[in-house]
Parts: structure tokens; C-alpha cells; sequence
């Protein structure tokens, strides 16, 4: 075959390929760093402004170990004079600045992350409805009482009797007034 | 939204207030003595005194349009005789409670429909409204109060008053005026008290329709800036210049929940609607990661009360504009983008063809704050 022919097909086939490369679409693409690597799910729910660094430490080290996401949920309470499905501003207006603080934390940690938002009649209301819609490796929650986590007593005994994934509950130690806020944000959020 | 005045039609005031009983409709009445007084045709065109003597008495000595009954089913319901007041056409006209929702078999769904009826009849209209019937406050107001008001109207109806007045009391001196019965009668008085007429709600009432006056001001004196400036024909590009919307393009991945976030700060700080755009290429089937994520995205638009959209297009440029055209919006906000490879680098980055093709619509890239310098931020750990 003529050499002549090799190079323009060749070339055409470049040209092709690099045209089809301009052409395409490219918002079906993800840019690698935001492609979530790991397949264990860790969640860590709370309802407050606050939660507890011992608990986010203790996913952050699951997470590298096991190659997880991590995955914060703030659990909005729904007042019962209002439908399931109406939109929570006032307590958004408190929760989405720490989901933002754990997220830059993670991610600075190199740890995945992927947010959720429950919704539901009272904070175990709506982890049950999370729970029944996502599926989670591990819950790590912390056994403080505090009203700023706002998971109780009796909302980890039925965590302990009713979630079919591994519930890692920290025990209450001095270190849990050392707390991840939602002042932990970088910038203006 | 800027727009040579049109010299023909009539001109809206509305009286704003925190709740019913903090005297829109007697400011209004007492407007409409002193119009009369000073020469014009004024006539009332809707009047709810709510059994209130004093609303009843002021009212005294102004023409009325009367109502109209207008059957429903197996019950008939009085409204306001629109026709009747096209062929009255008064010189101002006082029509009170601009959200209400008309009965079946009316020329319009919605009283502020017809008063864009009479206003382009050229008559004036004063006209009385509840800030928690304007549809950007209403999920606001729902979670403060407690209570879900169904009727509302679009901002913009507000943007497009002439003139806007707030009448404000103290929540205190409004509850005085409830025991007193002076804005319900005796039967009704308790249950206000225990329900909506809390001083928590009204306190936080007050504030937002303080701030929405503030808001209604100082875009109106922003827009009056623009008008006979070189910005003018810019501003009037806009579809609406007053009343801010925010539109933050997404994708199916755990990233653009920061986006979403951070657009949902912005919107409330502007006090503006938010929309979230997906733009999905024609038969993409979504992997089972991209479904959990479509997923929460929808949770998380809905428990924050932004509108998500979906839309097919082959075209990411051309649907963005479309979606901005149609929904108002004057933000647009996109995540950072992965870096071009080939000949793509010729291409226009999609910032600057959406800046090319929405003039007056602002561009946002969001950044990644967690890429930030630790140097640099508030730590709070």
C-alpha cells in the first residue's frame, strides 16, 4: 500500500478522534476526584450544630482503613402540624454549615464524601427512613446524651435492635467536649 | 424587571404588614379619604373588614363596587365584580387582600390577576398584603410558625408595585389589639393566641417583612439608578431585575451537594428563590452511584425548598440559557470544571458562553473551600 494512503488515513483517524474528543458532551464526564473510589458506607448522623471529634475522628480512621465514604446526615425533625414533605429552612439554616465543616475536613483528609439529609417526625424517624432508603456498612454515633448531637438513649438501644449494619456507639469520655462545629467552616459559607 | 414606564397604565401601592390586625386595610381606607379629598374619582373595589367597627367606620363616605355572588357547587360565594369595576373605571380604586384566591367561574384564579386587570385599565390601585403570602417567604414562614398558608402570590407582583409601605406595630401592641378584640371577634380571640399570635412568630413575622421592605427598597432605588444610564438597556435585558433567582447547574455526583449548599446560603442571604439545573445528554442511563446521588440531590432540594429541574439536551449551553430565560434567573452557579484535554482547549470555557449569551445574569464558580490553606480559615475544632 502506498505509504501516501497510510498517512492520510492515519491522519484522518487522528483527526477523527480528536474531533469526536471536542464534540462530545462533556458534562456526562466526572472529573476523577469526584468519582467516589471506596464501596463501604459509613454514616454519621447528628441533628445539632455540633457533633461530637471523637466520633468524626473514629470515622475518618474507619474510612482510610477500610477505604470507605463517609457519609454525614443531618436528620431534620418535621413539626407534626406540617407534611413529611415540607422544606425545613430555619433548621437547614443550622445543619447545613456543619455538613459543609465534616465535608472540608474530610476531604482535607483525603476521605470521601457523600452528604445526606433526612427528613422525618423526630430525629429517629427520619434515620429510619434514611436507613430504609441508603445502605450503610457502619453507623458511628456518640453515647453522650448531648441534645446538640440529639440522638438519645433510647434512640441508640433502637439503632442497637433495628439497623442492619455494624453500630459502632463511643463510649462517653472527657474528649467529647473537644466538638466540630459549625464554625469549623473555611471561608464565607 | 426595568421597563420604560407605560404612561397608560395605572399605578399599585401595597400596604405590607407582619399579620392580619396591624391596620393595612385602615391605612388604605384613610389613603383612599385623602385622594378623595383632593379631587379624584375613588372607589372601593374589595373591602374585608373582618367585623372590625373601626375598618367598618373608616370606610364610611367612600363608594363601594358591590360584590358579586358567584355559585359554587351547592354553596354561593361573594366575590369582586371585575367587570363591574372595568365599567366604573374610577381614577383609583382600593381592592384589600391581594392574595386571595377567587371562587370557580371568576375571570381569573387569582385577586392579583385581576388587579393586573385594572391596572391596565389605567386605573390606580391601593392594595393590602401579609408577608407570609409572598411565595419566596412561604417555606420560611411555614417552619416558623408552624402554619401553612396556601395562598400566596409570585414576588414579582410585589417587584412590579409602584410603591410598597410597610405598616408595622410591635408584637406586642398587635397582641394587645387581639385581647382587646379589636382584630377577631371574642369566639376566635383564644385560639389566635394559642396558634398563629405567639410573640415568637410575630417577633420573627416582623423581621421578615422588615427586611423584605428593605429588599423592595433598595432594589427599586438600584433599578431608578439604572434607568436613562448606559446599564439601562442591560437591566431592561434582564427578565427580573427585582426579586433575585438564583440557578445552580448540578450533576449526579457527591460533590455538587456542596454546590447546592453553598447556592442555598447565597439565596437566602439574598432573600432569592433557587433553582438547581441537571442538563442529562439524550438516553444516558445513570450507573447505580449516579442514582443514590440523583437521589439526594432531590432530598436535598426539597428539604431546602429549591425547585430542581431536569432537562435533556445534547446542547449544555443552550438549555442553561432556556432554563435561565424561563425561570428569571439572575445568578447562575457552577462548580469548578475538570480541565480541558485537546482541542477542547479552544473551546470557550461554558462561564464565558454563559456570560456571552445571558447578558445582566451574574456567573459564580463555586470553589472547593476544603482546598483551601489551613493558614487561612477559622478552624473551630
Amino acid at each position: 500500500m502506498n505509504v501516501s494512503v497510510i498517512v492520510a488515513v492515519a491522519c484522518a483517524g487522528a483527526l477523527f478522534g480528536i474531533a469526536a474528543g471536542y464534540w462530545l458532551p462533556p458534562h456526562g464526564r466526572l472529573p476523577a476526584r469526584n468519582r467516589i473510589q471506596g464501596t463501604r458506607r459509613i454514616l454519621l448522623p447528628f441533628t445539632g450544630e455540633e457533633i461530637s471529634r471523637r466520633s468524626f475522628e473514629a470515622a475518618v480512621r474507619l474510612a482510610k482503613a477500610e477505604n470507605a465514604i463517609i457519609m454525614p446526615a443531618f436528620l431534620a425533625r418535621v413539626p407534626m402540624n406540617l407534611p413529611l414533605d415540607t422544606a425545613l429552612p430555619v433548621q437547614c439554616a443550622r445543619g447545613m454549615p456543619l455538613l459543609e465543616a465534616i465535608e472540608q475536613r474530610a476531604t482535607s483528609l483525603g476521605v470521601p464524601v457523600d452528604s445526606r439529609v433526612g427528613r422525618g417526625r423526630s430525629a429517629r424517624d427520619a434515620l429510619r427512613k434514611l436507613i430504609e432508603q441508603e445502605h450503610f456498612d457502619r453507623i458511628i454515633v456518640s453515647a453522650d446524651e448531648d441534645p446538640r448531637s440529639g440522638l438519645s438513649y433510647e434512640d441508640l438501644r433502637w439503632m442497637l435492635d433495628r439497623v442492619p449494619a455494624e453500630i459502632l456507639i463511643l463510649r462517653p469520655a472527657p474528649d467529647d467536649a473537644r466538638r466540630i462545629s459549625t464554625e469549623a467552616v473555611k471561608g464565607h459559607f | 424587571m426595568v421597563a420604560p414606564a407605560d404612561e397608560s397604565r395605572g399605578r399599585l401601592k401595597v400596604f405590607i404588614g407582619m399579620a392580619a390586625g396591624v391596620g393595612k386595610t385602615y391605612r388604605m381606607l384613610l389613603e383612599g379619604h385623602a385622594e378623595q379629598v383632593a379631587g379624584r374619582d375613588v372607589v372601593i373595589g374589595l373591602l374585608e373588614t373582618h367585623g372590625r367597627a373601626e375598618t367598618a367606620g373608616v370606610a364610611e363616605g367612600l363608594a363601594a363596587v358591590p360584590r358579586r355572588r358567584v355559585r359554587y357547587r351547592e354553596a354561593v360565594l361573594e366575590e369582586m365584580d371585575l367587570p363591574a369595576i372595568l365599567r366604573r373605571a374610577p381614577e383609583l380604586c382600593l381592592i384589600d387582600e391581594l392574595a386571595h384566591t377567587n371562587a370557580p367561574g371568576t375571570e381569573h384564579p387569582k385577586r392579583y390577576e385581576d388587579v393586573e386587570a385594572v391596572l391596565a385599565a389605567g386605573i390606580d390601585v391601593l392594595s393590602t398584603l401579609n408577608v407570609q403570602h409572598l411565595e419566596s417567604l412561604n417555606d420560611h414562614i411555614t417552619e416558623l410558625s408552624g402554619i401553612r398558608v396556601r395562598e400566596t402570590i409570585p414576588d414579582a407582583i410585589l417587584g412590579r408595585a409602584d410603591e410598597v409601605v410597610l405598616i408595622d406595630l410591635t408584637p406586642e401592641a398587635l397582641l394587645e389589639r387581639l385581647r382587646a378584640g379589636k382584630v377577631y371577634p371574642s369566639e376566635r380571640i383564644d385560639a389566635a393566641l394559642n396558634n398563629f399570635f405567639k410573640i415568637e412568630n410575630l417577633s420573627a413575622l416582623r423581621e421578615v417583612a422588615l427586611r423584605q421592605v428593605a429588599e423592595e427598597v433598595g432594589a427599586k432605588r438600584l433599578t431608578t439608578e439604572l434607568v436613562g444610564s448606559r446599564e439601562g438597556s442591560l437591566a431592561a435585558a434582564a427578565p427580573q431585575a427585582v426579586g433575585e433567582r438564583l440557578l445552580a447547574l448540578v450533576e449526579p455526583y457527591p460533590g455538587a451537594q456542596r454546590l447546592v449548599r453553598r447556592a442555598w446560603r447565597s439565596a437566602q442571604r439574598l432573600g432569592a428563590g433557587l433553582d438547581l439545573l441537571w442538563v442529562r445528554s439524550p438516553g444516558k442511563d445513570l450507573s447505580e452511584d449516579e442514582q443514590r446521588s440523583l437521589a439526594a440531590l432531590r432530598q436535598l432540594a426539597s428539604v431546602l425548598g429549591a425547585r430542581m429541574l431536569e432537562e435533556e439536551s445534547d446542547d449544555l449551553t443552550a438549555a442553561i440559557v432556556e432554563v435561565a430565560s424561563r425561570r428569571g434567573s439572575t445568578y447562575i452557579l457552577i462548580g469548578g470544571s475538570r480541565p480541558a484535554r485537546g482541542l477542547a482547549r479552544l473551546r470557550v470555557p461554558l462561564p464565558q458562553r454563559l456570560m456571552q449569551r445571558l447578558p445582566g445574569v451574574d456567573v459564580r464558580i463555586v470553589a472547593d473551600r476544603s482546598q483551601r490553606p489551613n493558614g487561612s480559615s477559622v478552624e473551630g475544632l
